[in-house]
């Protein structure tokens, strides 16, 4: 009897003691999203009873093999003790009872995983070798990182191009596949702003280990503004390089001084109507040929060469940061003035 | 080396390489004839590859000897009923009909597979040592990580083939399986199948891990369909093993061994072949279905055509998981066997241990979806099996507080099989522990495909089969040989191993938590994992060097094993009542049970008794 009250308090303070440690070294990443708050109470009981049963088996084992040792010298049996009917149901009966404890507990908290915001914010992702895209419906653009607004729902609803994959940020727990020739549903409401990975966790190919993007999760009022400067690029993107130059020729108020229907505007400079392709003199009375080449070397280092009758352009475009892709979207737009 | 070549193993392996060639030629040829290409990346073209891989095993079949007798009865020729073995090491490279000796050409053949798939398995850890590409690119590293997956598969299911083997005949009281030739076949079958396994590596490898999804594995290199017939063919091995094993139970116990007479470990390999009988079909079919598809255009799997991805992962773990069952089953009943011996007490609640196995075995059908929790199944479908799931902890339970109600007031003994049986218990707790947060729907979606599950299921092999097979194999080596394994190399292996794999699985796990996913040939240094990944790396080098001591113990041993012919555990069991080894035929005079088989401490009470000789 006193072997059964010793072991029980044993197996009392290495539960406690096993449950403190687990949980003290911190087993989980932080916690991002509302879906993690039903799993990581789950993950809580479930430390629970592993630390209670470690304890259960583990310290009775350890006590019969320190204090049941056979003496030196002791050639005869132990006790003859075949079982006992009322204990083997007490242990099939109770572990049952506990499991479908467990599973209903289970089953409650996937529940709150899947719960439904109908206001929820769709992205369409798409899923290949090995990279991650994220579509916007709503606002009309693709992304290859998630960004997204805390505190709102999102639903991701996924394909693949290829072979299966999967949705995994483990700061929101939730994993899901994606599986090509049909749609996965992922819904997620990040309640923590930062900067988290989604990585892969299907095999997917040789470079599946680096198949990541990166997940944003960031106030409103960052979101609005990321989605506006997405919206430009992609505004941008979707015109032909002349409707971009005219764009960026306004921009950069070209048209100050440069008109486009043969005109002389006052202090300005040459008319662009027909400017390109023809021949003009210069101050020093040299002629040259206005092609890409002279283009660009006016506009990036305007004293070089002046038109005879014009005085030097005060834009310069070096100093105004002009990128060289800008710079050849005018001048493709300046071919189309003829 | 000259009994080498003229042994069966020899020609086998010969008329395997002729008959591959042959069969590829042919397909090379009939392609060629078409106008199709002929030839491949890697010589022959995929369909000459299978083809040939398909010839090459019949011409192995043909060539050992292993079908001759069936051959000669289908020819009206009559045969021996029994073949002498030759004396000496040749038997267990040529063709024997002796159940023990077929246990152990099984366990030879799984050590070296083991070596085999721990080989692999320290190649991809060292590259995992540190964050950053080492010297593997990624397609190697998966090719790696599958292969140590299936070999260590076939490795296991060649160990408890090898245990049950030897074992159960010897324990029912029978001079032999109930079809000596099946038996034989089964075990031959499994060479060509290792050797497809392996081919696999310079035939481009699979980058798919080894449950082979499609439609990754509908694209992935030749080595894919190796991997396939592979395990096609090894799938054979399983059923008719399973089957053999489950008549001779039926039909040759000795008299008075009525079902609750019958040793633990006759259950536990009840339980497992009524799995491998049944359900190892649905491996091979869905392996099979993917071969066709990559060969005929058929679409199951891919969506283009209208088929469905999810359904093979359907059809894999309908085997795949009970297959886990068939892996741990027959360890538990090793550590049910050998308690009792060490503890000098009955095994606490036979009945209860017993039909715990076969309440395992029979909900692990139940359970397969709990891998395809995250898959895009239907989701309402998680329910039920993880219901189904956690059920198992149930009868696993059972069998945990009967081993502690065993040990519980006994009288302990702790030589180096009872080390290793004690080591099984508390490793398969672990696992066992580590098991209902998978189970659970809303948990597995964190652990799904992480480290954690890595963690967990090494734990489970480990104390359900390599820590039980260990204690087998020390325990029963005077039987087959008449000598012991030196008690002092076996102590420094299990000290060695032990702690070791303590750590490696539970960094595995720790790591996993944290976010650290499967089958990733690298990880992102900013994950702060290098550190616990180097440790891990060395602890799988400690436990490679655990078994390299049990290597050299187990050939010394052999040799120069202190001669231990009698009843050295002091057990019950009929097999320890005859002098080791035990001849061909095994027991000369047939015995009766006449008691129960763990009656430790009942003063003269007896398992069996020997009839008398007949003067």
């Amino acid at each position: 009897m006193l072997h059964f009250i010793i072991v029980g308090i044993l197996v009392i303070v290495m539960a406690i003691l096993t449950y403190l440690g687990l949980t003290g070294i911190g087993l989980l990443p932080v916690q991002a999203s509302a879906q993690a708050i039903p799993i990581d109470w789950m993950f809580n009981y479930q430390v629970i009873a592993i630390s209670f049963l470690f304890a259960l088996i583990v310290v009775p084992l350890v006590y019969s093999l320190i204090v049941f040792r056979r003496k030196k010298g002791d050639t005869t049996d132990a006790e003859h003790i075949e079982g006992n009917t009322t204990l083997e149901i007490t242990w099939t009966v109770i572990p049952l009872f506990v499991v479908i404890v467990f599973a209903f507990m289970g089953a409650k908290s996937l529940g709150d995983t899947r719960r439904v915001d109908p206001q929820a914010m769709v992205i369409n992702v798409t899923a290949q070798q090995f990279a991650f895209s994220f579509e916007y419906p709503d606002y009309g653009f693709t992304s290859k990182e998630l960004y997204a607004p805390v505190n709102k729902q999102l639903l991701l609803k996924m394909t693949s191009r290829d072979v299966i994959h999967s949705f995994w940020v483990p700061e929101f727990r939730v994993k899901q596949d994606i599986v090509p020739g049909r749609f996965t549903e992922y819904r997620i409401t990040p309640i923590l702003e930062g900067v988290y990975k989604v990585r892969c966790a299907e095999v997917c190919g040789g470079g599946h280990a680096g198949m990541r993007s990166s997940v944003e999760i960031v106030s409103q009022e960052r979101f609005d503004n990321w989605v506006k400067e997405k919206q430009a690029e992609a505004l941008a993107a979707s015109q032909t390089p002349e409707e971009r130059g005219q764009l960026l020729a306004t921009s950069y108020g070209c048209f100050g001084c440069h008109s486009v229907d043969g005109s002389l505007l006052p202090n300005g400079g040459p008319s662009w109507l027909g400017l390109f392709g023809s021949q003009v003199e210069l101050e020093d009375g040299s002629t040259v040929l206005v092609d890409e080449a002279y283009i660009i070397q006016s506009v990036m280092d305007p004293a070089s060469q002046v038109v005879k009758g014009f005085s030097p352009m005060t834009f310069n475009g070096t100093d105004a940061g002009l990128t060289d892709a800008e710079l050849a979207d005018i001048i493709a737009y300046i071919m189309t003035l003829k | 080396m000259k009994k080498f070549f003229k042994s069966a193993l020899a020609r086998g392996l010969l008329w395997q390489l002729v008959g591959t060639l042959v069969g590829g030629g042919f397909v090379t040829g009939i392609r060629a004839v078409m106008g199709l290409e002929a030839l491949g990346r890697f010589g022959f073209s995929e369909p000459a590859w299978v083809f040939g891989g398909l010839i090459g095993t019949l011409t192995f079949l043909g060539g050992s000897g292993v079908v001759s007798d069936w051959v000669k009865w289908a020819r009206g020729i009559p045969t021996h009923d029994h073949h002498e073995d030759p004396p000496g090491w040749e038997k267990f490279i040529n063709v024997s009909l002796d159940h023990k000796v077929i246990g152990i050409q099984y366990t030879l053949t799984a050590l070296i597979v083991l070596g085999l798939g721990g080989t692999f398995a320290l190649i991809f850890r060292t590259e995992l040592a540190a964050s950053g590409l080492q010297f593997l690119n990624g397609s190697q590293y998966n090719t790696m990580v599958g292969l140590h997956g299936i070999v260590m598969i076939v490795a296991i299911l060649l160990g408890i083939a090898g245990m049950m083997n030897y074992l159960v005949p010897l324990l029912i009281g029978a001079a032999d399986m109930a079809f000596p030739r099946l038996n034989a076949f089964s075990y031959w079958i499994t060479i060509p199948a290792a050797i497809w396994l392996v081919s696999s590596l310079f035939l481009g490898g699979f980058d798919t891990g080894w449950t082979g999804y499609p439609p990754l594995s509908a694209r992935a290199p030749v080595g894919m369909q190796m991997f396939f017939l592979a395990v096609f063919v090894v799938g054979w091995s399983s059923i008719l093993g399973g089957l053999n094993l489950l008549v001779s139970v039926a039909r040759m116990r000795a008299k008075g061994m009525t079902s609750f007479r019958l040793p633990i470990f006759v259950w536990a390999s009840i339980a497992t072949s009524l799995i491998s009988l049944t359900a190892t079909q649905l491996i091979g079919l869905s392996f099979q279905m993917v071969m066709f598809q990559r060969l005929f255009g058929m679409g199951f799997f891919d969506p283009a055509k209208g088929g469905n991805p999810v359904l093979f992962q359907h059809l894999f773990w309908f085997y795949s998981h009970p297959a886990v069952y068939v892996f741990i089953l027959p360890g538990l009943g090793i550590i049910s066997e050998l308690l009792p011996v060490f503890v000098r007490k009955p095994l606490f609640g036979y009945r209860w241990v017993a039909m715990s196995s076969l309440g395992i075995a029979l909900v692990g059908f139940l359970v397969w979806a709990h891998h395809m929790f995250t898959s895009g199944m239907n989701e309402y479908l998680r329910v039920p099996f993880m219901y189904s799931t956690l059920l198992v902890a149930v009868p696993t339970g059972v069998k945990f507080f009967s081993w502690v109600a065993t040990i519980w007031g006994g009288k302990i003994e702790t030589p180096t099989p009872m080390l290793f049986v004690l080591g099984g218990v508390v490793v398969f707790l672990l696992g066992g522990l580590s098991g209902p947060p998978n189970a659970t729907v809303s948990t597995d979606l964190h652990l799904h495909d992480t480290y954690f599950i890595v963690g967990h299921f090494h734990d489970t092999m480990f104390g359900g089969f390599v820590f039980p097979f260990f204690a087998a194999l020390y325990y029963w080596f005077p039987k087959a040989t008449g000598r012991r394994m030196n008690e002092f190399l076996g102590k420094v292996h299990f000290w060695l191993m032990t702690p070791s794999f303590l750590v490696l699985t539970l960094g595995m796990m720790r790591i996993g938590l944290l976010g650290m996913r499967r089958r990733i040939s690298d990880y992102d240094a900013a994950l702060g994992f290098d550190t616990t990944h180097l440790v891990l790396t060395v602890a799988g080098f400690l436990i490679f060097t655990s078994v390299l001591v049990f290597v050299y113990n187990l050939f010394r041993s052999m040799k120069k094993g202190e001669i231990a012919t009698g009843n050295l555990w002091n057990s019950r069991s009929p097999e320890w009542q005859v002098d080791s080894p035990i001849p061909a035929h095994n027991y000369a005079q047939p015995f009766e049970v006449v008691g129960e088989p763990y009656d430790y401490g009942l003063p003269g009470s007896k398992f069996v008794e020997f009839a008398k000789p007949k003067p």
